[in-house]
């Protein structure tokens, strides 16, 4: 393709440049409220709710430990004849006749967000890959009427399904339970793994496991083998939106989790009402939930675009 | 290798028969093609055969044992596809190497049998490329790398030359008739494209609608088309037909047409009354001023060597005519038809059979 030459196909230079200058634009915009809350997160309390905002401030560590402590309140005598601080947390605390009496519940929160999003994650995507497989491939009776039947449980909203749910899981015990949520969890993201990957199956020509057939295999090794590698792409996309929807999903957690079970998400609010609006462990507390997806995003990005792509432009 | 043989095969989706009450055997070492138009049943039945599909009744026999219902997995058969089917996530090695690793082959052993595979295809510095950066015929010689590997009882090929250019094609054509000879591997090749199936085939099994409108040697077929099906889909440009009424007596050794004596093979079947169609192929005419059978000249396309005339007779019927490039003929002009008389077939115009004659029992000569 000549450079001056005005092509049907290729957007000019120009165009190029201002599409350019509007997606970084739209970048910045979108970024700027997840970056107030990074730098929230390293405010002092009076730093967070200045007025007017402040920009420019002395970094605190007093969001994270407030994050992931448990303080009481004490009287300024009782602190007064306490030891040296044990810690930086401890001396936070006791400047505001606190002290830290044990680690808060946002590790095992987060780690039961990690368990039950990464768990219902990958249940999704086995079910939704071998249903797309079989839909794709084999003739099922019904076939539309039963993917009609898949999509449409996602047509509820959550609210309104969640005291029926509710009440079961507590007959059947998987009330505030790990393994309730990634059941919970995977129902609902079934659906979207079963259409997504169907589509991906779709496009792979059936010869492959074909000639895999004829050249000795079983159709199990024929679909390991020659299908999944291909279906990478769908398998990534699919499990990043499961994971995004597990990882963020809020009303049933809050109806079904309270203790044990519990994830970050409900359990983030909640720091709000611990003594005070305790805006930088909030930031804190939200800055880190957002790693997990962050890191799972960057680190599958390639086959992602690739995935998004893949049914509009045939290779 | 081994004999194939088809016995009262059978296959219908719903309510649609593919291939219906289908009897033949591929001898062993045979060359076979299955020639048809799109949606004969020619696929379905090399399908069949791989175990890919399986049969609505009938047997399948591979060498002597019956395989109708045995996976594909389970049938010692190698299957190249249209589109190659070349796994993409492996190297052209690994391609090859793929059906022998199944069989828990040893590595030596794999390594040896691949590199002799690439050898007899000419592919040896290929092994260790990607698959998506081969061209068209590479990958062609890939697919068949991994069909001969295995030193399989048959091949299956469907169009395997469908996805080339015609230019390469030619190529790949001479290159799959000098394999087969050279590895005598018994082979069913379906095509649409009868140059092909003429040029490649010991025997040619010719599909229409789901049954074999006939089966013979490419020039069985050429020479005596079995019906009006076969020799409008065999040669380029087909058989032209005069239809006439009439009726024939087993001895008669010329037919009346638009009031014109015309000499053919000695007819060896009778038929009634009814609508017949005399077939002649464009190399059977000549164009002779003097001659009875007259014509009006529409157009003439040039070959080079010869040139192909557009005819329409005094009745309306259009016939096509191969003759030698200098000969001068315009559009427009009358001329004169003389077909070479051991040459002519005779149809049933209604069932569109061929009628017997001598040309039928080889003792015609024209």
């Amino acid at each position: 393709m000549t450079s001056h030459a005005h092509s049907v196909v290729q957007p000019s230079p120009l165009s190029q440049r201002i599409a350019g200058v509007i997606v970084v634009l739209y970048a910045v915009i979108t970024m700027v409220p997840l970056a107030w809350i990074f730098l929230t997160g390293f405010k002092s309390g009076p730093d967070s709710i200045a007025y007017p905002p402040k920009v420019l401030f002395t970094p605190s560590a007093e969001g994270y430990c407030n994050l992931f402590t448990t303080r009481s309140r004490q009287s300024p005598e009782y602190i007064a004849q306490l030891p040296p601080t044990s810690g930086i947390c401890d001396a936070f605390a006791r400047t505001s006749n606190m002290v830290v009496v044990g680690a808060s519940n946002f590790v095992p929160r987060f780690v039961n967000s990690l368990i039950i999003a990464f768990g219902s994650t990958a249940l999704s995507v086995v079910l939704g890959v071998t249903a797309a497989y079989a839909f794709s491939r084999f003739k099922v009776p019904a076939k539309d009427d039963l993917l009609f039947f898949i999509l449409s449980t996602r047509m509820m909203p959550p609210i309104a399904v969640a005291i029926p749910i509710y009440l079961m899981y507590r007959d059947v015990g998987l009330s505030d339970t790990r393994l309730g949520m990634i059941l919970l969890y995977t129902a609902v993201n079934v659906s979207l793994a079963v259409w997504l990957l169907k589509g991906f199956i779709d496009e792979i020509p059936r010869e492959y496991e074909e000639a895999a057939l004829v050249d000795g295999y079983t159709r199990l090794q024929a679909f390991l083998k020659v299908v999944l590698p291909q279906a990478t792409t769908g398998i990534v996309a699919t499990a990043i939106f499961c994971l995004i929807f597990a990882w963020n999903e809020y009303a049933f957690a809050v109806l079904l989790t309270s203790g044990e079970a519990q994830t970050a998400p409900p359990f983030i609010p909640i720091i709000i009402g611990e003594g005070g609006q305790d805006w930088p462990a909030v930031a804190a507390g939200s800055t880190l939930f957002l790693l997990p997806i962050l890191v799972f995003t960057v680190l599958l990005r390639k086959h992602l675009l690739r995935g998004i792509t893949f049914g509009a432009l045939r290779k | 290798m081994a004999e194939i043989r088809i016995e009262h095969l059978h296959k219908a989706f719903g309510d649609f028969a593919a291939v219906r009450d289908s009897t033949f055997s591929v001898r062993d070492g045979d060359f076979f093609c299955l020639l048809g138009p799109s949606g004969c049943g020619k696929t379905t039945t090399l399908r069949m055969i791989a175990g890919l599909e399986l049969p609505t009744s009938g047997r399948i026999l591979l060498g002597d044992e019956d395989v109708t219902f045995k996976r594909a997995s389970q049938r010692d058969i190698a299957f190249v596809f249209q589109l190659f089917a070349l796994y993409p996530h492996m190297n052209v090695r690994a391609n090859i190497a793929y059906p022998l690793r199944s069989q828990g082959m040893l590595r030596h052993d794999v390594q040896t049998r691949v590199e002799e595979a690439a050898r007899i295809l000419r592919i040896q510095h290929l092994l260790d490329r990607s698959v998506s950066g081969l061209s068209s015929g590479d990958r062609q010689r890939v697919a068949l790398g991994r069909a001969i590997v295995r030193e399989p009882m048959a091949f299956l090929l469907d169009e395997p030359l469908g996805a080339l250019d015609t230019e390469f094609r030619e190529v790949m054509c001479g290159e799959l008739r000098a394999l087969h000879d050279r590895l005598k591997a018994t082979t069913v090749y379906v095509t649409h494209d009868q140059l092909e199936a003429m040029a490649m085939a010991d025997t040619i099994a010719l599909m229409n609608r789901g049954v074999i409108e006939q089966l013979g040697t490419p020039q069985d077929i050429y020479d005596r088309p079995a019906s009006m099906f076969v020799a409008d889909f065999i040669g380029s440009p087909p058989m032209s037909f005069l239809p006439f009424r009439g009726s024939v007596v087993p001895g008669d050794r010329s037919v009346r047409v638009d009031s014109v004596d015309i000499a053919l093979p000695e007819v060896r079947e009778g038929s009634a009354d009814t609508e017949l169609v005399l077939g002649v192929r464009p190399e059977h005419i000549e164009l002779s001023d003097d001659a009875p059978l007259r014509a009006e000249v529409v157009d003439a396309e040039y070959m080079g060597t010869t040139q192909i005339v557009t005819l329409n007779t005094a009745t309306g019927t259009s016939m096509k005519a191969r003759i030698q490039a200098h000969i001068h003929v315009r559009p427009g002009e009358s001329t004169g038809l003389k077909f070479r008389p051991g040459q002519l077939s005779l149809f049933d115009g209604v069932s569109g059979r061929a009628l017997r004659t001598a040309l039928h029992d080889g003792d015609a000569h024209g």
